[in-house]
């Protein structure tokens, strides 16, 4: 396998969807293949990392509105 | 993925009873991961906060039909999705064609050009306000159609096929711009994370 198929596959790779014989010609090259790796290594990091990072605080003044919103909405359903 | 409340389901049935402090519960748990999508979407605060508000009307006025077969979080999420769509289209977004493909060779394959290890713990390296505010600034460097596949697929964990019929694209679509999407997103965290590029740091926090 060449630098150039391994990028291809990396998305597959990482899934755990490229087919077995595959995933071992792609470590077969991972292991002769510094950059590759590195490649490899740095898009599994990036799917991770915005996985795991959780989003900033709702800003107060959205929070606010949402709020302001449904108070508003639960007061006209109140007469029913 | 947000953290789940371990009474959703009885809150869920509670609100879907008519208690609307339940709703706004379950609203408050997940509002903060409904305004990122919004976000990294339609790209912009504006529209973000519209995502929000209206696809929280939506859900509440459509709680009846959520029949729990999936977490009421990923049925919130698909409504928003489809709210944020909206915008794009209304917006003509969403047929634009990417603004900043990766760099590609003459037969279409993309070659890396950064190529540099991270260092041991990126998240280390970056307080945790700047990496929320890095990750953000860093999707929207994608066209539209990407972000958005991103976001369903590596953010929130759609499968490739349900991201591909929500948006209603095919699974071979997805997956070249999940792709991509992926390796355009690595270059540019290798700017801020790889070893020698701590001066791309935000400049307060260096």
């Amino acid at each position: 396998m060449r630098c150039r198929q391994v990028i291809d596959k990396i998305s597959d790779y990482l899934d755990g969807e490229l087919d077995p014989e595959l995933v071992r010609e792609l470590e077969r090259h991972l292991e002769h293949c510094e950059d590759c790796r590195v490649v490899v290594d740095t898009t599994h990091k990036t799917v991770e990392i915005f996985y795991h990072t959780e989003p900033a605080a709702l800003p107060e003044d959205v929070r606010g509105r949402l709020n302001q919103m449904f108070t508003q909405k639960f007061r006209k359903e109140e007469p029913r | 993925m947000p953290t789940h409340l371990d009474n959703e389901q009885s809150l869920v049935a509670a609100a879907q009873a008519g208690d609307s402090d339940a709703f706004v519960t379950l609203l408050n748990q997940y509002s903060r991961h409904i305004y990122r999508l919004g976000v990294s979407i339609t790209g912009n605060h504006h529209d973000a906060e519209d995502v929000l508000q209206e696809a929280s009307l939506k859900a509440y006025t459509a709680l009846a039909e959520f029949r729990g077969s999936s977490r009421f979080y990923t049925w919130l999420v698909r409504i928003a999705v489809n709210v944020a769509l909206g915008k794009l289209r209304k917006r003509a977004l969403w047929k634009e064609s990417s603004l900043d493909e990766p760099q590609e060779s003459e037969d279409g394959s993309y070659i890396p050009l950064e190529i540099e290890s991270w260092g041991e713990d990126p998240e280390e390296a970056c307080l945790k306000n700047d990496l929320q505010q890095v990750l953000s600034e860093v999707i929207q460097k994608l066209d539209p159609k990407s972000r958005t596949i991103f976001t369903l697929r590596d953010v929130e964990k759609f499968s490739i096929e349900e991201t591909a019929k929500l948006l209603g694209l095919s699974i071979p679509a997805v997956k070249t711009r999940l792709l991509r999407s992926r390796l355009k997103l690595r270059e540019e965290l290798t700017k801020y994370f790889g070893k020698d590029a701590r001066n791309a740091m935000p400049t307060s926090h260096r």
